[in-house]
């Protein structure tokens, strides 16, 4: 099975601070990691792989300096990677970076089976993984909670529909994005660092893409108007009982009801 | 010698007097919590029972109980595993808990002020907040910071850091006889001298009763990585801490831990570990300002532990790795526990290059003796946490196979060069096990340093020398 994995660098911490003036966010001296939702996608590929053979590849976008997370995937056992990475492609919103991603799979080949994290740490819309999939021209499906079976031509899938969950089956080559904790993400080995440090990561740029339209990428091919970019607020509500065990642990109760967790 | 007055009304009335009847607990009041630590086995409620606030309320009680012979027995959080807070003769107990506020915390000589009854968790983040440190990283982090001076307690950063005696620069001590006296201070050098303070810190409990004190800081470790190593077994895992030792890396942790306690800990939490495919493991923390500095540490620990048999090095480095791996640790207790009807814990600390020795020695005791024995926890200091499971056992057979077990245990430590506790102390439960072990001079000079303090023995009778 040619399986593709989606991986995106993101702020090591979610502890950022965002200029309050200019919306911009401080990303001085904050480490890199990867989007944390890829480990799920990576790790769902890696036993795919381990059960049915072939090869995993994956694939990123940005700086250059993104190439550690493709490193980071060598060192748990991917194959071979990619980062697509241009100027040309900087302040790209969901549609111009699904579009751009959907351009650098075309150079990587042909895949049965393309994965990705259902959403990102930094951007968190969940958007891009099906945006791809349309771009490519694929049938996908995103929350899966589980694969039930793997076939020839099809994979068996359970997606999460908020509500319920729905059991479908999905023709290859398609696209899934899968939940966290589908599988406990294996930890970068120190021995594959050791034997894939010189291993190719292949870059694509704009001048490999076939659409060569520059409208379509970075700020130009992007309809996303950003009007401000604000930290959440952080709820530090808290209450502090007293009373008898039987008192205080009623009172646990009816709150626990009335937040609807019980 | 132990003619202790028993509580009157007329006591009760001073307590109140002192502290009014909100703070005042006796007979029926007093919550059974108060009657034992975490070490099942011995309890004992006291007579009395104060929420005391302040050095003055602790030092006019100590006062009157001096006056009137009447035992005393300060308590925090009660986390203790040794029955060391347990009042064994009644009395009055002193709830230290309320004394909990962090009173100063000084940026230019990094030091803390605080009450005792400050909890070790609160500790860590209030310091962290401002990019401070105080390393002591016991695992029970609901235990007071006066706990942990009183039992001097270690915690996984000793490798690199020591313990907690390592960060007290000074204490307010109420004595038994209720005088409040300052020992230390701010300063970084003392050798003004008998050194008090390091004293009462794992007095537990039985020279004086600290209501203040000030801990030493260092600026927070900016990065920190981890290692998770897999070996074939747990022969060649602990055989390997010697080496790393020597090789003048200093890892702020180095635990162990067997596939056995991995899988009761993923069923106990009701997920994966990121790794269970290796009969044993070592796990290696490095803290330090730089990823560059911490990768050259670290990679030169992995090539030694493949070069010495490992299967690999996993590399633990964001947050969520750090959670998957370090929730599985914190669970490890209550994991054992969960699958036992009851255990008892040792606490031995031997030499360094000992360890594989000893914990090849209690697999042997769990065949010899048809019991089940989990060890898991530190390696990188010599400090050892045996469990003996009790499982099967009727309540007849339990304590003389423990018994038996553990003698055979702290001989061997004791063969070794080891000593009886690392961290968790003497108080009630390992008395005998010292004695054993120590000449009867050290016993005897112990004992008169305890009657420098408390020449009426009303201060926590019944504990560590006694």
């Amino acid at each position: 099975m040619e399986i593709l994995v989606c991986i995106k660098q993101v702020p090591g911490t979610s502890k950022i601070d965002v200029d309050p003036i200019t919306g911009v966010l401080k990303r001085d001296g904050v480490d890199s990691k990867m989007n944390p939702y890829d480990l799920f996608a990576l790790e769902t590929a890696l036993r795919l792989k381990e059960q049915h053979g072939g090869t995993i590849k994956v694939i990123s976008m940005g700086p250059p300096q993104a190439k550690d997370v493709i490193r980071e995937a060598y060192m748990m056992g991917v194959d071979e990677g990619a980062l697509v990475s241009d100027r040309k492609f900087a302040g790209a919103d969901v549609l111009a970076t699904s579009y751009t991603i959907s351009q650098g799979v075309r150079q990587l080949g042909s895949f049965d089976l393309i994965l990705c994290g259902k959403q990102t740490t930094d951007g968190d819309t969940a958007q891009v993984g099906p945006e791809m999939a349309e771009y490519l021209g694929i049938p996908h499906i995103a929350n899966v909670l589980n694969i039930i079976e793997v076939n020839d031509t099809s994979i068996l899938v359970e997606m999460d529909m908020a509500n319920t969950i729905e059991v479908a089956e999905i023709n290859f080559p398609c696209l899934l994005t899968v939940e966290k904790d589908i599988f406990q993400p294996r930890l970068p080995s120190y021995k594959r660092k050791l034997s894939t440090k010189d291993r190719e990561i292949k870059i694509i740029s704009f001048k490999d893409f076939e659409d060569q339209n520059e409208h379509r990428y970075g700020l130009a091919g992007s309809p996303t108007q950003v009007e401000r970019i604000f930290p959440p607020s952080a709820n530090t509500d808290r209450e502090t009982w007293t009373g008898t065990p039987e008192e205080l642990s009623s009172q646990i109760v009816n709150k626990l009801r009335q937040f609807k967790f019980v | 010698m132990n003619n202790y007055k028993t509580l009157d009304a007329h006591d009760r009335e001073f307590l109140v007097s002192l502290l009014g009847e909100e703070r005042v607990f006796t007979g029926e009041a007093i919550s059974d919590d108060f009657s034992h630590d975490e070490l099942g086995g011995i309890s004992k409620l006291p007579e009395a029972l104060v929420n005391v606030l302040t050095t003055d309320e602790v030092s006019k009680i100590m006062r009157y109980a001096y006056d009137n012979n009447i035992p005393v027995v300060a308590r925090g959080s009660g986390t203790g595993l040794v029955g060391a807070s347990v009042p064994i003769f009644g009395g009055i107990m002193l709830n230290m808990s309320g004394m909990n506020k962090i009173l100063e915390l000084d940026e230019e000589n990094l030091t803390l002020t605080l009450e005792p009854g400050v909890l070790l968790m609160e500790i860590s983040k209030y310091v962290e907040d401002h990019d401070l440190f105080y390393p002591p990283d016991p695992g029970e982090k609901s235990a007071t910071i006066g706990g942990n001076i009183n039992t001097n307690a270690g915690g996984m950063r000793a490798v690199k850091y020591g313990v907690t005696r390592d960060y007290i620069r000074g204490l307010e001590i109420v004595l038994p006889n209720g005088s409040v006296i300052n020992v230390g201070g701010k300063v970084v050098k003392n050798s003004s001298g008998y050194s008090i303070k390091d004293l009462i810190c794992g007095s537990e409990g039985t020279l004086g009763i600290v209501t203040k004190a000030t801990l030493k800081l260092i600026p927070l470790p900016k990065k920190a990585i981890s290692l998770l190593i897999p070996f074939p077994d747990l022969d060649k895992a602990i055989s390997t801490v010697p080496k790393i030792i020597k090789s003048k890396s200093v890892p702020t942790a180095i635990e162990f831990m067997q596939r056995e306690v991995i899988l009761a800990a993923e069923e106990f939490l009701g997920k994966k570990f990121p790794d269970n495919s290796s009969d044993a493991y070592l796990l290696l923390t490095f803290d330090g300002n730089s990823i560059e500095e911490l990768e050259k540490d670290y990679e030169k620990v992995a090539n030694i532990c493949l070069e010495e048999g490992a299967l690999d090095a996993f590399i633990i480095d964001t947050d969520e790795r750090k959670e998957a791996v370090w929730s599985a640790r914190g669970a490890f207790l209550e994991a054992v526990k969960a699958s036992t009807t009851d255990m008892d814990e040792c606490d031995v600390v031997v030499p360094r290059n000992k360890v594989a020795e000893f914990i090849k020695y209690t697999h042997l005791l769990q065949e010899e003796f048809e019991v089940r024995i989990r060890s898991f926890g530190h390696a990188g200091d010599g400090n050892l946490h045996v469990y003996v499971l009790k499982d099967n056992l009727s309540d007849e057979a339990w304590p003389k196979k423990l018994a038996e077990v553990f003698d055979a245990m702290y001989r061997k430590s004791q063969e070794l060069h080891g000593l009886v506790s690392g961290e968790h102390g003497i108080g009630y439960a390992k008395k005998q096990y010292m004695f054993d072990q120590y000449e009867p001079e050290f016993v005897e000079l112990m004992k008169n340093i305890k009657l420098a303090f408390d020449p009426k023995n009303i201060l926590n009778p019944g504990k560590v020398c006694e």
